[in-house]
């Protein structure tokens, strides 16, 4: 398996030795709605990382520079760019409210010194351009330093303007608005490995646009029955791939994935390639279906595997085999038993989202309590840390933690029934060069650093 | 939440209240839990956001799974009036520790019933919401709001009305969602109150999609179910007002 194996990217998550480096958001034990953090993601480089939140703002943190005099904020993540995105709207037609909750965030790769981001809500997806102002001219003829016209009958010597340094200003407008291509509520963006197009999917429709244009886009995928009556499954994620630009994946809410190849047809209705494996019949039940939707599909940086989020697990497959995945890992099995009072709830039906290490060794998702999980592919060996403000020393090794699933429970674990399902970590990024993870944690960002960092 | 250690009145049948009782006393059985689990599941079907549209995703899944349990009723041939006292009761103190319906098919096959002799009574269309058949032999023929036919076309009706919320949730209007939360004053998740009948049929019978859920069968009166009068004629002013 091809991945970016050298240059400060030691293999797996559990060689490592995870340390809190920084959190960003309020402390405050009351959370307001619209701080919550809704997506998170690094950018090429991983210079820059983006979050967007429930309040429709985007806020982009950027990565020090190595500064010798001031070694330990050296990696340190400082915002860049705040930005309102999406505002809330009203849909007149259907009198509903238009949420503007950022769902997801996707960056483009750079190709000069500004930087592009798509970030969608539930029914537009904007591309934003992110510049920064460093200087600025000074000496114009027709106005004074303050702005004032100058009266032009005064003017009595003409003067060539000079660019002069200035406090650093970064800038974010809106480039494009790709608007009203969506009847269901998006779920996935994902910027094509040909920079000109991406694809946006909603429960039932996947589009593709380009990039320079807004008033069209094309449909690639259209599961709407004939009669809505007749709707028993749903679109849940989609993704291109990471090289090939005619294939993209989608998954759906009976644990399904399809692959398909625009080149087959212009709507690919047909699949090339159908991921799904057998359900185990002894172990059905009334959720079954429910916790076998899938939430997150992404895949590896090589392009040869894809990983799938379901309720309990994550798989990773190999695209050469669709009869099952090549790997299983359990995030929470314990909650097996508990999936009544999840249902109940409305717990069973929270979207995690999973991501790779920039070598592809390692995987993490998110649980519950503020756990997250890590799985080293190599050493099939895994770790379940926590995200909380009582391990925030800076550089403080983040302790495993473990959940006892019955009898007797030892120190320093913790017992189902205390744990909040209320923190929820639904959303975390991986560096994609470095071993540094940004996690979501209801209105926080933790950020955390291998110590050998 | 859920109402616990209430006064309730002595049913007339006592057999069948000692019987739900013993069975509130030990672990519910399989066919209460999974009644219990249908109960939630058209509550939460029910529960919309009155300003954003649903999640559609988490709207299929709930179809899918109350679509599972009938069929399973269907073939268990288990659809039955359950006498409300003892469906109210049991399965809801213990709503939150059915673990139970998380066991695997083959924990359950020993305790799943067979088909139910049954005690007489039609099957019921939503045998835990519409437990009033008293009030539904008062209705009158021409009241549009019930369908008073056989189980079959009720098992029709039931898929009808499970489409209705899909089309409520596609094309929804403000009036209809209106409509919805008109007379709610207390919790939609009162459950308790929802399988006793009485308030569930009135807060059920909003909405274009939802009547049918509590649309039944008219099975012959039991004498499990008997109510006040007053109650009755109460609750039949409601539902025909609406």
């Amino acid at each position: 398996m091809a991945g970016a194996g050298g240059g400060g990217c030691p293999a797996g998550g559990n060689d490592l030795q995870w340390c809190f480096s920084q959190v960003k958001g309020a402390v405050d034990e009351d959370v307001a709605e619209a701080d919550i953090i809704s997506t998170v993601e690094f950018n090429y480089s991983g210079d820059l990382l983006a979050t967007g939140d429930k309040g429709g703002r985007v806020v982009i943190f950027q990565r020090e520079q190595e500064n010798k005099s001031r070694p330990h904020s050296r990696g340190e993540y400082n915002v860049y760019s705040t930005f309102q995105s999406h505002e809330p709207e009203f849909d007149y037609l259907k009198s509903l409210e238009i949420e503007e909750k950022i769902n997801k965030i996707r960056w483009l790769p750079q190709q000069n010194a500004a930087h592009f981001l798509l970030s969608t809500n539930d029914k537009t997806i904007k591309l934003w351009k992110i510049s920064e102002r460093d200087k600025r001219a000074e000496g114009y003829n027709l106005k004074d330093e303050d702005g004032r016209l100058r009266d032009p009958f005064r003017i009595t010597a003409l003067r060539v303007p000079k660019l002069k340094p200035m406090d650093l200003m970064v800038e974010a407008s809106p480039r494009r608005i790709f608007a009203n291509a969506h009847t269901y509520h998006i779920n996935s963006i994902s910027v094509n490995s040909d920079h000109e197009t991406y694809l946006s999917a909603d429960d039932l429709r996947i589009n593709l646009w380009h990039l320079e244009i807004t008033d069209r886009s094309f449909n690639i995928v259209d599961i709407k029955p004939v009669n809505m009556e007749e709707l028993t499954e749903v679109i849940t994620a989609a993704e291109f791939h990471p090289h090939q630009c005619n294939v993209f994946v989608y998954s759906s809410s009976k644990g399904t994935v399809r692959l398909c190849d625009m080149r087959s047809s212009a709507l690919c209705d047909r699949h090339s390639k159908f991921f799904e494996e057998p359900e185990d019949p002894s172990s059905r039940s009334f959720f079954s279906e429910i916790i076998s939707s899938i939430s997150d599909v992404k895949f590896s940086h090589s392009g040869r595997y894809m990983m799938t989020r379901d309720y309990l697990s994550v798989k990773v497959w190999d695209l050469n085999m669709e009869s099952r995945p090549v790997e299983t890992h359990q995030v929470h099995e314990y909650l097996r038993s508990k999936l009544c009072s999840l249902y109940e709830n409305d717990c069973i039906f929270d979207k995690f989202e999973c991501c790779w290490s920039g070598s592809d060794s390692a995987i993490m998702t998110g649980s519950y309590n503020n756990f997250f999980r890590m799985f080293d592919r190599n050493t099939r060996r895994d770790v379940t840390l926590e995200a909380s403000r009582e391990n925030s020393k800076p550089r403080a090794s983040l302790k495993p933690r473990k959940v006892c699933t019955g009898g007797k429970r030892k120190k320093d674990e913790i017992s189902v029934d205390s744990l909040d399902f209320n923190k929820k970590i639904l959303h975390t990024a991986w560096h994609p060069a470095e071993n540094i993870i940004a996690v979501a944690a209801t209105n926080n960002l933790y950020i955390f650093q291998d110590k050998v960092n | 939440m859920f109402a616990r250690g209430l006064k309730r009145k002595s049913a007339e049948d006592g057999e069948d209240v000692e019987g739900g009782l013993a069975g509130a006393q030990a672990m519910p059985s399989y066919s209460l839990q999974r009644q219990s689990l249908l109960d939630m599941s058209l509550v939460k079907l029910q529960l919309c956001h009155m300003l954003v549209e649903p999640n559609l995703c988490r709207s299929v899944l709930i179809a899918n799974t109350v679509r599972q349990i009938q069929e399973e009723m269907a073939q268990d041939g288990t659809w039955r009036v359950v006498a409300p006292q003892a469906a109210g009761r049991a399965p809801l103190d213990r709503l939150v520790s059915t673990d139970i319906l998380c066991r695997s098919v083959r924990e359950q096959e020993g305790e799943r019933p067979g088909p139910d002799a049954g005690d007489g009574h039609t099957p019921d269309l939503v045998p835990g919401l519409a437990t009033v058949p008293s009030a539904q032999a008062l209705r009158s023929p021409q009241s549009s709001l019930w369908e008073v036919d056989s189980s079959r076309e009720n098992r029709g009706g039931f898929q009808k009305s499970l489409d209705q919320i899909f089309e409520t949730l596609e094309n929804k209007t403000s009036g209809s969602v209106e409509e919805l939360f008109a007379d709610v004053d207390s919790p939609y998740y009162d459950l308790d109150a929802v399988l006793t009948g009485m308030v569930g049929s009135t807060q059920s019978g909003h909405g274009s999609g939802l009547q049918a859920f509590s649309s039944a069968t008219a099975p012959p009166p039991s004498s499990s179910c008997r109510s006040d009068l007053g109650e009755l004629d109460h609750a039949v002013e409601i539902l025909v007002e609406t």
